[in-house]
């Protein structure tokens, strides 16, 4: 059982370079990718049963003990995360495939982007299981190294610049990433992440609170927390709808998650942490504000994500079972929703031929289909009931009522205007391209790129793979309540974290 | 753990020097200080581990005069990611450089577009004839004066 926590690694890596040598077959590459991916998901699905029934499933790499070796851990979080992920993963596969950016272009044959992509899949669940900060670092490294070649694959002056700002921010937060690590192995002497709790809580506060400041800001860069988000929505919209998708729906959430990871295994917080309560407002509002001023629809859903992640913030930042619980909900539908609305972007641009919403009209009445894909998300992401945001968001709302400081009220009070500044956001993206005049499609931009668009017309295989994410993101609404009560198991296992620790170094430790 | 002042200054100059970079307009700068940064951060691993001392091999010293082997291990890692970091963000330069004729980094988009819109506002002050807070995104490629 425990070899099955190293293969949602190990294979996407292994199938990548098999993917690199059958370069020249397409099909075998296709095929690859897709059995891969499946097979990730059905993994995480057997990790994720075992890991609630029996408690976190360890793996100690190579025979060595726990606070010296690699550890692999899939607790329920981990597990739970790995499964939409690797659905997410395998819906905008499928969609590329569809889409046929994977064949690049019509003049050059390139084979980068499968074994790319898996790469990138290989790291985002590395990111996820891994049980030592170092480890996480080089996931985060191999996730965004992949993403670095997935947005530059076509280099146009406009995608170069793009491209740049966002190598060197990441660059930028990894070498504080490697500071950070640095301080806290000098302050430590140990990198695992189920040994770091007892040696934090022996420093002095003000070392435990620059460490955990330094925390927030290495992970704030790669969420793109407000002040921190800047190169989001410059980078993310240059990038072809199925990479924008996975970039928006998983690499932000990677870095949630090592937030939330962080926060609550290795810093043990009482109480509500108001610095971050503020950040998690003011994310929100700007985030919102900053979609409502735009006019291209890319850009729009990208201002929409920074927005988004403050609710997450703010559930971790209230430190109650409760909240903790709304983040993990949070997390999974955002997931879903934000890379599905992505991917209808996608369908829409292949129809018109543009991202602007002045540009665009009559979506509507001309493609019916991919109204009702674009409604469903759209809805959830502004919290309407009955759809999984709603669920999510409630769930959020009342862990702020229930802490009850003014802080949090001010926050929960910040969550609902976001909500309704959301839905005027998505109306406004609904009026200026569903509704009017049926518009002719505008032409390809540029002929030569590795997306076709303006061709009136779409393939099985993208509508396909939308409808099965929004299929995903109705399907968690119908379960929210097994869904709310897992999330609640696995916050309650966060907040407590000595199964964790009990479980990756034995029951010594568990202390 | 004693702290060696020496390696204190040299890694608050890399880092200084480095971060001094990468706030520069010019890319070269701005990859320069990458490196700089890079070679801060990978020294400053090493100084995590401890004052030097014999080489971990068994049998060839004893235990306690032995140096931490485990920050030389993450460092080693942490070298050869930023090293081939670095060699794709040269590419990428070398790229931009061969499209646009110069290696300054632009504006984005949002930032040319106020400022388009702001020249737009004062001109039309100036002639008091026109609205002029139409916020039309420039167009990609387009050149916008800075």
């Amino acid at each position: 059982m425990t070899v099955l926590v190293a293969l949602p690694v190990l294979l996407p890596l292994l199938a990548a370079a098999l993917s690199l040598v059958a370069g020249r077959a397409p099909r075998v590459q296709r095929a690859l990718g897709v059995l891969v991916l499946t097979a990730i998901a059905v993994i995480a699905g057997v990790l994720l049963k075992e890991a609630d029934n029996h408690g976190p499933v360890v793996l100690q790499l190579g025979g060595y003990a726990a606070p010296f070796g690699i550890t692999l851990v899939a607790d329920r979080l981990a597990a739970l995360l790995l499964l939409v992920s690797a659905l997410v993963t395998l819906a905008v596969l499928i969609f590329s495939i569809g889409q046929r950016i994977t064949d690049y272009g019509r003049h050059t044959a390139s084979t980068a982007f499968h074994p790319m992509y898996l790469v990138l899949c290989a790291g985002v669940s590395l990111a996820y299981l891994t049980g030592d900060l170092f480890n996480l670092f080089v996931a985060f490294e191999i996730m965004l190294s992949s993403s670095y070649v997935l947005i530059t694959r076509r280099t146009t002056a406009d995608r170069v610049r793009a491209s740049m700002t966002y190598v060197i921010v990441s660059l930028a937060s990894s070498l504080l990433f490697i500071t950070m690590i640095a301080l806290v192995y000098a302050a430590t002497g140990t990198v695992n992440l189920a040994a770091l709790p007892e040696k934090i809580a022996a420093l002095s506060p003000g070392v435990q609170t620059s460490l955990g400041l330094l925390m927030v800001v290495v992970f704030g860069i790669k969420a793109a927390l407000v002040p921190l988000h800047f190169w989001l929505p410059d980078s993310y919209p240059t990038a072809p709808a199925p990479i924008t998708a996975v970039f928006a729906g998983l690499l932000t959430k990677v870095g949630v998650y090592a937030l939330i990871r962080t926060q609550t295994l290795v810093f043990v917080h009482d109480v509500g942490w108001t610095v971050l309560l503020v950040i998690a407002l003011l994310t929100m509002l700007i985030g919102v504000l900053g979609a409502i001023a735009q006019n291209d629809l890319n850009r729009m859903l990208s201002f929409l994500l920074v927005s988004h992640i403050g609710y997450m913030l703010f559930g971790l930042a209230l430190f109650t079972v409760l909240g903790l619980a709304g983040v993990i909900l949070y997390v999974v539908h955002h997931i879903t929703v934000q890379a599905a609305l992505f991917l209808v972007s996608g369908l829409i641009t292949r129809h018109t031929g543009t991202v602007s919403l002045q540009g665009m009209s009559g979506v509507a009445k001309a493609y019916p289909v991919i109204a009702v894909l674009f409604a469903l998300p759209a809805l959830s992401l502004a919290g309407i009931p009955p759809f999984s945001g709603f669920v999510a968001k409630i769930a959020l709302l009342q862990a702020g009522a229930q802490v009850g400081t003014a802080a949090a009220y001010a926050v929960t009070a910040a969550a609902v205007l976001t909500s309704l500044l959301t839905l005027f956001a998505v109306t406004k993206i609904w009026v200026g391209a569903f509704w009017g005049k049926v518009s002719e499609p505008h032409q390809d931009p540029d002929p030569d790129d590795e997306v076709t668009v303006g061709t009136g017309s779409t393939s099985t295989g993208m509508l396909v793979s939308t409808g099965g994410l929004v299929a995903v993101s109705v399907l968690i609404a119908v379960f929210a309540g097994p869904l709310s009560a897992m999330s609640e198991r696995a916050a309650a296992d966060l907040l407590d974290g000595s199964a964790y620790r009990a479980a990756v170094l034995g029951a010594e430790g568990s202390g | 753990m004693t702290v060696n002042i020496t390696m204190a200054i040299v890694l608050a100059g890399l880092y200084t020097v480095g971060l001094y970079l990468l706030m520069q307009r010019s890319l070269m700068r701005v990859i320069l200080g990458i490196v700089i940064v890079g070679h801060g951060a990978n020294l400053f691993l090493q100084v995590a581990g401890g004052p030097p001392g014999q080489p971990v091999f068994v049998g060839s010293a004893v235990l306690e005069t032995m140096v931490d082997p485990l920050p030389q291990a993450l460092a080693l890692t942490a070298i050869v990611i930023t090293f081939a970091l670095t060699t794709f963000l040269l590419a990428l330069a070398y790229r931009s450089w061969a499209l646009l004729g110069h290696d300054e980094v632009r504006d984005d988009v949002e930032d040319r577009r106020i400022r388009l819109a702001e020249r737009e506002r004062e001109d039309g002050e100036e002639s008091e004839s026109e609205t002029t807070t139409s916020f039309e995104a420039p167009e990609a490629g387009e050149e916008v004066p800075r």
